[in-house]
């Protein structure tokens, strides 16, 4: 790719990018959010057309007008979010708009497509039931299910977006073995990544995109995790490294919850029986594969989820549970994984959601009229001392960018003086310039004596911040460990179900 | 080449500019269907002005034709404004006509007229929220789908007006001369129950029109000032959010029903007490009019905004009181229709263009280029 430019209203996505990788190479991507890693591989898979530039392939020129002309050309994409449907079987997702061969014709043959399915689920040790249904398999089978079909349908270029997101570390180890497996029989697979160990451990190149511009391209074996840093920022950066605490934290219990059971959305049980304790000024990190219970962890204390048993306690206090206003009452803060949609109301101004949670109290309301004029000052302030990028109280939270949001939501939040934080996956697609925002606010949080019980995938961020750090699985608490003395293997097998200690 | 793209700034002068130039397209538009069916566009236009603003007369059926509209109009935008679908202001209105006026009929006509007004607001207002209630408890509790319960509901209530007057022993059917025993009609209203006008230079300004400037104005700082007004446009943002901060979304859809509905229940008792003084259950009469229908429209345009619903009622009326003074045989009562489905499509569309822009392939790259990068995922 020679030259890559796309434009969006704005924003210059992609200015000029060069980007080649060879025929048997694993190549990574390396950038943070909004560097137009994105752009980029959407341009390669044709579901954008480039403003400028030109796409190589084998030495022949292409242009693709679709997506599917990419798919013909032998280009594979594994989104970050599966394009599955979830009631059809694996062989009928893996055919899914295929137009070659037996998926053309009119009558299918379902146990021919699935010998095949399974054929090469053992050659790349990508072991999935071609039968199963989707919505059966958990979210590493899927993955699989997602990469097959690109093998199915001989893809030469295969890419994948932040495909170690949803593992734990040991599927993300396998997925490593069959990625080279398909490098050495010399197809190209691009990986879309921000996690420096993971493209250290996989790629043979790295080419780092900053700022919509590819800035170089090394031998992954050649450059420290700190060099790529320095590429991918533009600037020295603190790897998220442990700072030892000034204060040790408190042994005062702030949050006490005991058996707590909480169904999902879909009436299964997601939390079953969760008994734990925080201590004023403790950051409890709760380590998990996405999906295991812990955002109705984080629903059902802070409220916004009703509870099939269980009860949590604040300072003693037991909280009426499946009421919001009963835990803002306890000061549970609370900085949801859904930002945009939960954390605030997205087409609402800074200043009206600066109030969300604290509009009934009598500094910003007199009897039914609000004091629009005090609300306004707060978000003055807010905007201030957090230091979120707006150009003024009256920009609607919709206009801000991922980062801006967090500090809104996180600067509302600690402004209500909380006694605990529940916070979930708060740094998930934040550069990382605002993730060492976020961590330095959570960590001053603790400082303050609030008891932080954090939620994240990412198992460098927990074990970064937190004092204790449990495992979650299939709603159970499966282990607990000491951040400094326990190494990622055994919190992973924790994490994959395994006993902890 | 043209492109859609998303605008990252909506100026404010647009969301003025953008309706005004929507509803020139329309009139553009429009004389060209006029040209093709044989009238002389700009002839008939000024027929159109003249009938709908032009003397005291015209601007007397314009505001009689608005009155109604009005209410609709504002009661479509309360329940809207939280994302709330009411399409219920149809049969709220007829719930109010039959209350508002039973009520009347009750009291008789001996009582201090100051008392039978504010009764049969009221009694009209109260009724209608009742029934408005049930499409919102069936919301609130049952999630059910309020468009359908609503809109259903509008027939129920349309079969209970003709109830009441054909139902040969109803209490309210007039069985006192011939002509009212064969063609049903209710008992009327006595004039001292009649609702005032007041008369500024010789327009006729009837009471029912003043309450609905009333009534826009208290929901305009409800909307604007209160507490209540900031819960709805939280809870028509964002569901989620609204229990984060711990709202009580149920009993808020219970309460901006009821407000909506009486609302929409006033333009019926409106009817009865400022026009036709008669609960009209014939073929020509509420139910012909479509009013509560009408006021989603009006609501829309006006982008739920209580003051911009007067403006744009006020215009409508005027449009629908050409209408009627334009058809005859020269024009079709069909065109009118067509007039007023085109100012409509234009306005809708231009919506558009508040939200996205359209630009020309080539020229605008030094555009994007001067704008700062911001995040795109």
């Amino acid at each position: 790719m020679r030259g890559i430019t796309k434009r969006f209203p704005g924003v210059l996505a992609n200015d000029a990018v060069d980007f080649e990788a060879a025929a048997g190479e694993v190549h990574a991507l390396l950038g943070e959010n909004g560097a137009g890693k994105s752009t980029l591989s959407n341009i390669l898979t044709g579901l954008y057309a480039p403003d400028e530039g030109e796409i190589d392939l084998y030495g022949a020129h292409v242009r693709f007008g679709s997506p599917s002309d990419a798919i013909d050309a032998g280009i594979g994409m594994v989104h970050q979010h599966f394009r599955l449907v979830p009631p059809f079987t694996v062989a009928e997702n893996i055919i899914l708009g295929e137009h070659r061969d037996e998926a053309r014709r009119f009558l299918i043959n379902p146990r021919q497509i699935e010998r095949r399915v399974a054929a090469l689920g053992e050659r790349y040790a990508l072991a999935v039931d071609p039968g199963a249904r989707v919505w059966q398999l958990s979210v590493g089978e899927q993955q699989r299910v997602e990469i097959l079909k690109a093998l199915y349908r001989e893809a030469r270029i295969l890419i994948l977006d932040e495909p170690t997101a949803v593992l734990t570390p040991q599927e993300a180890e396998a997925l490593f073995g069959t990625l080279r497996t398909m490098a050495a029989e010399g197809r190209t697979v691009i990986f879309i990544s921000h996690k420096l160990h993971e493209v250290k451990a996989v790629a043979d190149r790295v080419t780092v995109l900053r700022g919509g511009r590819s800035i170089a391209t090394v031998a992954a074996a050649d450059a420290t995790a700190r060099e790529l840093a320095a590429l991918m920022v533009g600037r020295d950066v603190e790897l998220a490294a442990r700072i030892e605490r000034a204060a040790p934290p408190g042994d005062a219990p702030a949050l006490e919850v005991e058996g707590l059971t909480v169904r999902g959305d879909r009436g299964e049980e997601s939390v079953r029986g969760a008994s734990f304790t925080v201590r004023q000024g403790e950051i409890l990190g709760f380590a998990g594969v996405s999906g295991n219970g812990q955002r109705e962890l984080a629903e059902a204390i802070t409220g916004m989820r009703p509870v099939a048993g269980g009860t949590v306690r604040v300072h003693g206090g037991k909280l009426r549970l499946g009421d919001p206003r009963s835990a803002i009452r306890a000061r549970i803060a609370h900085v949801p994984e859904d930002r945009l949609g939960t954390g605030v109301a997205p087409s609402l101004t800074i200043a009206e959601n600066t109030v969300l949670k604290s509009y009934r109290r009598p500094e910003v309301s007199r009897g039914p009229l609000l004091r629009w004029r005090a609300i306004r000052a707060r978000a003055a302030e807010l905007i201030e001392r957090y230091r979120v990028a707006a150009p003024g109280p009256d920009t609607r939270a919709r206009d801000l960018s991922g980062g801006n949001l967090q500090k809104l939501v996180l600067g509302r939040e600690f402004s209500e003086q909380p006694s605990v934080l529940v916070a979930a996956s708060p740094t998930r697609g934040l550069d990382v310039g605002a993730i060492e925002t976020v961590h330095a606010y959570l960590r001053e949080a603790a400082r303050d004596g609030v008891a932080v019980v954090l939620i994240s995938e990412d198992l460098d961020e927990i074990r970064a911040l937190a004092d204790r750090i449990v495992v979650v699985y299939e709603g159970r608490i499966t282990g607990e460990f000491e951040p400094e003395t326990a190494t990622v293997e055994e919190i992973g097998l924790a994490m994959a179900g395994g006993e902890g200690t | 080449m043209i492109k859609v793209e998303r605008r990252l700034e909506q100026p404010r002068w647009l969301s003025f500019a953008v309706p005004v130039g929507s509803v020139g397209v329309a009139f553009l538009v429009m004389a060209l269907v006029l040209v093709i069916t044989g009238h002389d566009p700009l002839h008939t236009y000024k027929r159109l002005f003249v009938a709908a603003f032009d003397g005291k007369a015209a601007w007397n059926d314009t505001i009689t034709l608005a009155t109604p509209i009005l209410f609709t109009g504002l009661a479509a935008a309360v329940a809207f404004r939280m994302n709330l679908f009411n399409i219920g202001g149809e049969g709220q209105l007829y719930i109010g006509a039959i209350t508002g006026s039973g009520v009347a009929f009750w009291l008789g006509p001996h009582h201090a007229k100051v008392l039978t007004i504010v009764l049969m607001c009221v009694c009209g207002a109260a009724g209608a929220a009742l029934w408005a209630l049930v499409p919102a408890v069936l919301k609130a509790f049952g999630r059910t789908n309020e468009i359908i319960t609503s809109l259903m509901l509008n027939y129920v209530a349309g079969l209970l007006l003709t109830y009441m007057i054909f139902d040969s022993a109803s209490p309210w059917r007039d069985v006192s001369t011939v002509q009212t025993r064969s063609f049903p009609q209710s008992i009327a209203l006595q004039p001292s129950q009649f609702w005032p006008t007041v008369r500024p230079g010789g327009i006729v300004i009837p009471f029912g029109f003043m309450l609905a400037f009333g009534v826009a104005a208290v929901l305009w700082v409800l909307f604007r000032l209160t507490r209540f007004g900031y819960e709805m446009n939280v809870i028509g943002d964002s569901q989620r959010a609204a229990r984060y901060s711990g709202m009580r979304t149920r009993r808020k859809i219970l309460a901006v029903m009821a407000i909506s509905g009486a609302v929409a229940g006033l333009a019926g008792t409106s009817q009865v007490g400022d026009f036709s003084h008669v609960l009209d259950a014939s073929a020509q009469g509420l139910q012909a009019a479509n009013y509560g229908y009408t006021g989603i429209v009006v609501a829309a345009l006006a982008r739920y905004n209580p003051i911009a619903v007067c403006l744009v009622g006020g215009l409508l009326g005027g449009l629908q009181n050409a209408g009627l003074f334009l058809q005859g045989a020269d024009f079709p009562s069909g065109l009118v229709g067509v007039m007023q489905g085109i100012i409509l499509f234009a306005t809708l569309g231009g919506e558009l263009l508040i939200r996205y822009r359209l630009r020309l392939g080539q020229r605008a790259a030094s555009a994007a280029e001067t704008a700062p990068a911001a995040e795109v995922a």
